[in-house]
């Protein structure tokens, strides 16, 4: 099959380009801090560069497909860097480029409010071109090298603002999560690397590795790309770096790096690695649900806004792992056409999340500017005062809840179908497991329905709860035009899913060895996963009825009956309140389920303190919650390091001849290792 | 194109026919509720001029209302409708029946309730935001058991739509299934929650701190509240329908049966909807309400029948 060629270029010739154009970015943002238009510049020649990537990617997907492959002289010298674009990376260069040249539009308006600009502006189109490397790396090195320039550079963004203190907390706890990740990668391809060193990507899958080197590789793999993707229990330290961040970078880290470490996951487990177990997916399957479940019982209970994006997206993640384990397990049990349709939905969800999650991180950004406070408590009426922000947040909010007709449903609704094919698989523990996992997804879309009425209504409906909220104005054009193109992409999308289900066949062709049956010549272009008479659903006709019936009921109702409108004061049972503090806060709304699942989930405690009778001192409520895994996991973790760290402190006070004498030991020690080796 | 003429108006009888059946429906139950309890009661003519008057008067809003508190009655009630007519009530195997299977129905009513609790926080009342946290905890219990019940219901019939689901239900492949006894008692659960019925909520009363549905709905008036009255019926047939075509399947007709077949199968519709009625009205009367953080146990426990009705189609399955 012929390449596709863009002007005379191949695509990959032009992506290495264009990253090659971002790394020269950092260092005119660093020339040019000074300079008032430099925000613009960089915002929109990184906008260009992700508008080139992105094209070189569609091209690549569309165009032909066949993988791409080029060496440069870079790196270790005996292996050079290899670069190489296939389906795969091209479906995820799309995602990552479309999230990232939105963000690039938003930040031109957003990023005139940055007042630490020389913290932001260089590592910027750095992270852009990190994330862009580690997508088209083939060979480890490559491949780790551009993963750690991606923790770091999205560290030094997540540092941006390091006086707040909560952020240094967050930076902290982030760089330590990451370089377990990395360190975690780095043993993977170790082993997938085998005795002779083979790096790259070609050899690597040449050589399949045994059963259980292939297992140690899974649980590497897990919690190397699993730490990044914000995978239970490894996702602490998501929610308290992604807010901490500016908020076109939140976008990114949500909404995109996440799709990075999902795509570093299919690159080992469903290209490098050879044939899945079924266990495999059994592992990934209870993991992506128990996150889904936990991401957004957490994002229930939050009050700051960027937060709740934060765990949503964790959940979001649990999601696309499911699809995935389902994919595996599929894939093992030789059911290639259920494999093809769970790796659909999970990468189908994999690019609504880049919409809608990037779409609702702009409009927080939105917020925050507008109000100046990201703690929903001190938000409301906002529908008034930015009333395109609002409808903007509120298709995201749809979306994400998923509503139909929009992106989120559809992709939501594949994995559900292919839950409903897994009674095939053969094995007892995926049979019992697997209804109970996809319990957990329902209960985690209706949860997430909840969690984005609650974070909608109270901070765009009611009324202020602080003067910055009712004094709050619409933000600047750039922000609302990348808001308003991301919106409009989550509908298009839901109303036609055949075309996305269409454009990933290529990639679970190769991924899992088959693809879904061609789904844009079907009459009326509905989506028919499996068979007509199983299942299907049409976006289209479904906006359609809701549009029509809306206007036939309005048209009748306004030509048949009563036309008037009067404005009068709230009812509220003919006791309105004037305190905007009498309507439900965020805490209040959250607190019924909070009260469902709190004992397990949050091992809440609710504290009632009454003032004895005729004293006049305020009654005090209080409910204390704590996080189980970051109790259980991370503070034992977190202890050990610390005493072992105060243990070691003395060494750095000692004098010159005992470094000297630990140098000698342990030179000794290694010598009589490498002599003691059996060879 | 004589073929497609029928087919539409087929369709559009059943839309017509949900719309004008349904606040019958609810006034049936609410009267036979009455004579239960020895009073009078409403005629059961009642919503119908409830509508009527609601519709004659003026809506008022509150000054702070926003554009999506009144946008919000019109989609509750085009999504609510649009649900009602995907079900089949008389006839299985509409010309749309195509365009959205079970999952997406219940989806679709998930969205007539997301913007339903919406409208409740827009005026910024006590009342509006007690109802949205308790609705939205009663379906955020109530929509992955009925997510459940679907799962069920679809592996065993092969299939998520509603068209193909009644047809299968009616041949004899089905058989008694321990399963299928358990999504019907999870499912009639969900349907008593999700109406804002007995033991969860009751619909009879206002002005109660308990309540949940009508705190929601305290500041509609006029038109708006008309819509979400009518929208309320509707819910109530829709889950009555939908009972009716999954366990009760006798007497649906195809869609290309012909007239007999079309008013044998409607009036077997109507049959199903007076029993349903007559079901509710017993089952309320005899029971009370239970206390709003209880709730959660019975809906949970719809939940776990619908989860183990599941499993045992799992387990089954490979045997």
């Amino acid at each position: 099959m012929a390449s596709f060629e863009f002007a005379g270029v191949l695509p990959l010739t032009a992506s290495l380009a264009s990253i090659a154009v971002l790394f020269a970015l950092c260092i005119l943002a660093l020339a040019t801090l000074r300079i008032k238009a430099s925000n613009a510049l960089i915002y929109l020649s990184c906008f260009i560069a992700s508008v080139a990537l992105l094209a070189s990617g569609a091209a690549h997907l569309f165009g032909g497909n066949a993988p791409e492959g080029l060496r440069l002289a870079l790196g270790l010298p005996w292996l050079g860097a290899h670069f190489r674009l296939d389906a795969l990376s091209s479906v995820f260069l799309v995602i990552l480029n479309l999230g990232a040249a939105s963000a690039c539009v938003f930040a031109v308006g957003y990023g005139r409010h940055e007042h630490s600009r020389g913290r932001v502006l260089p590592f910027f189109p750095v992270f852009l071109a990190a994330m862009n490397l580690v997508i088209l790396a083939a060979d480890a090195f490559t491949f780790l090298v551009s993963w750690e320039f991606m923790s770091l550079s999205s560290w030094a963004l997540v540092m941006a603002h390091h006086r707040e203190p909560a952020n240094a907390r967050a930076g902290y706890i982030y760089i330590l999560m990451a370089s377990l990740g990395t360190i975690a990668l780095l043993l993977a391809f170790g082993v997938l690397a085998g005795p002779t060193g083979a790096y790259d990507f070609a050899s690597i899958r040449a050589t399949p590795p045994a059963p259980w080197t292939a297992a140690l590789v899974l649980v590497l793999v897990l919690i190397g790309a699993g730490s990044k993707a914000g995978l239970a229990p490894l996702h602490v330290w998501l929610p308290l770096a992604h807010p901490a961040a500016p908020s076109h970078v939140s976008a990114l880290m949500s909404g995109v790096m996440t799709k990075v470490a999902v795509y570093g996951f299919i690159r080992v487990l469903f290209d490098l690695i050879g044939a899945p177990q079924w266990w495999w997916g059994l592992i990934v399957l209870v993991a992506g649900g128990l996150t889904a479940v936990l991401g957004v019982l957490f994002a229930l209970i939050q009050t700051d806004l960027k937060r709740v994006l934060a765990y949503s997206t964790i959940e979001n993640i649990g999601f696309i792992f499911v699809g995935l384990g389902l994919a595996l397990a599929f894939e093992a049990n030789g059911l290639p056409a259920a494999a093809a349709l769970a790796f659909t939905a999970a990468l189908f969800h994999a690019f609504n999340h880049m919409l809608f999650k990037s779409l609702l991180f702009f409009g927080s950004g939105a917020v925050l500017n507008a109000t100046g406070s990201r703690n929903m408590e001190k938000q409301g009426g906002l529908i008034h005062r930015m009333p395109v922000t609002a409808f903007a947040f509120l298709v995201g909010c749809a979306a994400i809840s998923a509503l139909p007709p929009l992106n989120g449903f559809a992709s939501e609704w594949l994995t559900l179908q292919a839950i409903l094919w897994s009674p095939q698989l053969a094995e007892w523990p995926l049979k019992i497991l697997t209804p109970g996992v996809g319990g957990l997804l329902a209960l985690a879309a209706a949860l997430a329905g909840a969690c984005f009425v609650r974070a909608f209504g109270v901070v765009f409906l009611g009324r202020p709860r602080s003067r910055e909220a009712a004094e709050a104005q619409e933000v600047d054009p750039w922000s609302l035009a990348a808001m308003g193109a991301l919106a409009a992409m989550c509908l298009i999308v839901g109303l036609l899913p055949g075309f996305v289900i269409d454009a990933l066949a290529p990639v679970t062709q190769a991924a899992v060895g088959a693809r879904m049956s061609a789904q844009a010549e079907i009459p009326w272009l509905s989506i028919v996963p499996i068979a007509e008479g199983r299942s299907s659903y049409n976006g289209l006709l479904v906006f359609a009825f809701i549009v029509s019936s809306m206007t036939i009921a309005a048209l009748t109702i306004h030509w048949l009956a009563s036309r008037r409108l009067r404005r009068t004061p709230a009812w509220d049972c003919g006791f309105p309140d004037a305190n905007p503090a009498t309507q439900f806060s965020a805490g209040s709304v959250a607190q019924p389920i909070r009260r469902v699942f709190g004992n397990f989930m949050f091992r809440a405690t609710e504290k009632v303190d009454m003032p004895p009778p005729g004293s006049t001192t305020p009654a005090r409520f209080r409910v204390d919650i704590s996080d189980r895994v970051w109790n259980a996991l991370y503070a034992p973790i977190a202890g050990l390091v610390s005493y072992v760290a105060e243990k070691l402190n003395h060494l750095q006070f000692l004098t010159i001849r005992r470094y000297l004498g630990f140098v000698f030991a342990s030179l000794v020690i290694l010598l009589l290792a490498l002599a003691l080796w059996p060879s | 194109m004589a073929e497609l003429i029928s087919d539409l108006l087929i369709q559009g009888a059943q839309m017509l026919l949900v719309l004008a059946i349904a606040p019958l429906v609810t006034g049936l139950v609410r009267s036979l509720k009455a004579r239960l309890l020895r009073r009078q009661g409403p005629p059961i003519f009642q919503p119908y001029r409830d509508l009527a008057r609601l519709l004659r008067k003026e809506a008022t809003l509150a000054h702070n209302a926003s554009w999506l508190f009144r946008a919000t009655p019109y989609l509750v009630f085009s999504a609510t409708w649009i649900a009602a007519a995907l079900v089949p009530t008389f006839a299985a195997g509409m010309i749309f029946s195509w365009s959205a299977d079970l999952i997406a129905i219940v989806a679709l009513l998930g969205g007539a309730r997301f913007f339903l609790a919406l409208a409740g926080m827009d005026v910024g009342t006590a009342f509006g935001g007690i109802g949205t946290s308790r609705e939205v905890m009663i379906a955020a219990l109530a929509e992955p058991a009925l997510i459940m019940i679907v799962f069920t219901v679809a592996l065993i019939a092969g299939s998520t739509q509603l068209s193909t689901i009644t047809t299968f239900m009616v041949s004899p492949e089905v058989g008694l299934r321990v399963s299928l006894g358990l999504a019907l008692i999870a499912l009639i659960m969900v349907a008593l929650a999700e109406n804002a019925r007995m033991p969860i909520d009751n619909p009879a009363t206002h002005l109660e701190l308990t309540m949940v549905h009508e705190a929601m709905v305290l500041e509609y008036s006029g038109r708006h509240l008309a819509l979400i009255e009518l929208a309320a019926s509707l819910k109530l047939i829709v889950y009555m329908s939908l009972i009716g075509c999954v366990f009760l399947p006798w007497g649906v007709a195809p869609a290309t049966g012909g007239r007999d077949a079309l008013l044998l199968g409607a009036a077997f519709y109507l049959g199903k909807l007076l029993a349903s009625a007559v079901a509710l009205a017993m089952f309320e009367v005899t029971i009370a309400k239970l206390r709003v953080f209880r709730a959660p146990d019975f809906i949970g426990a719809a939940l776990m029948l619908g989860l183990l009705a599941t499993l045992l189609r799992f387990v089954s399955e490979g045997l």
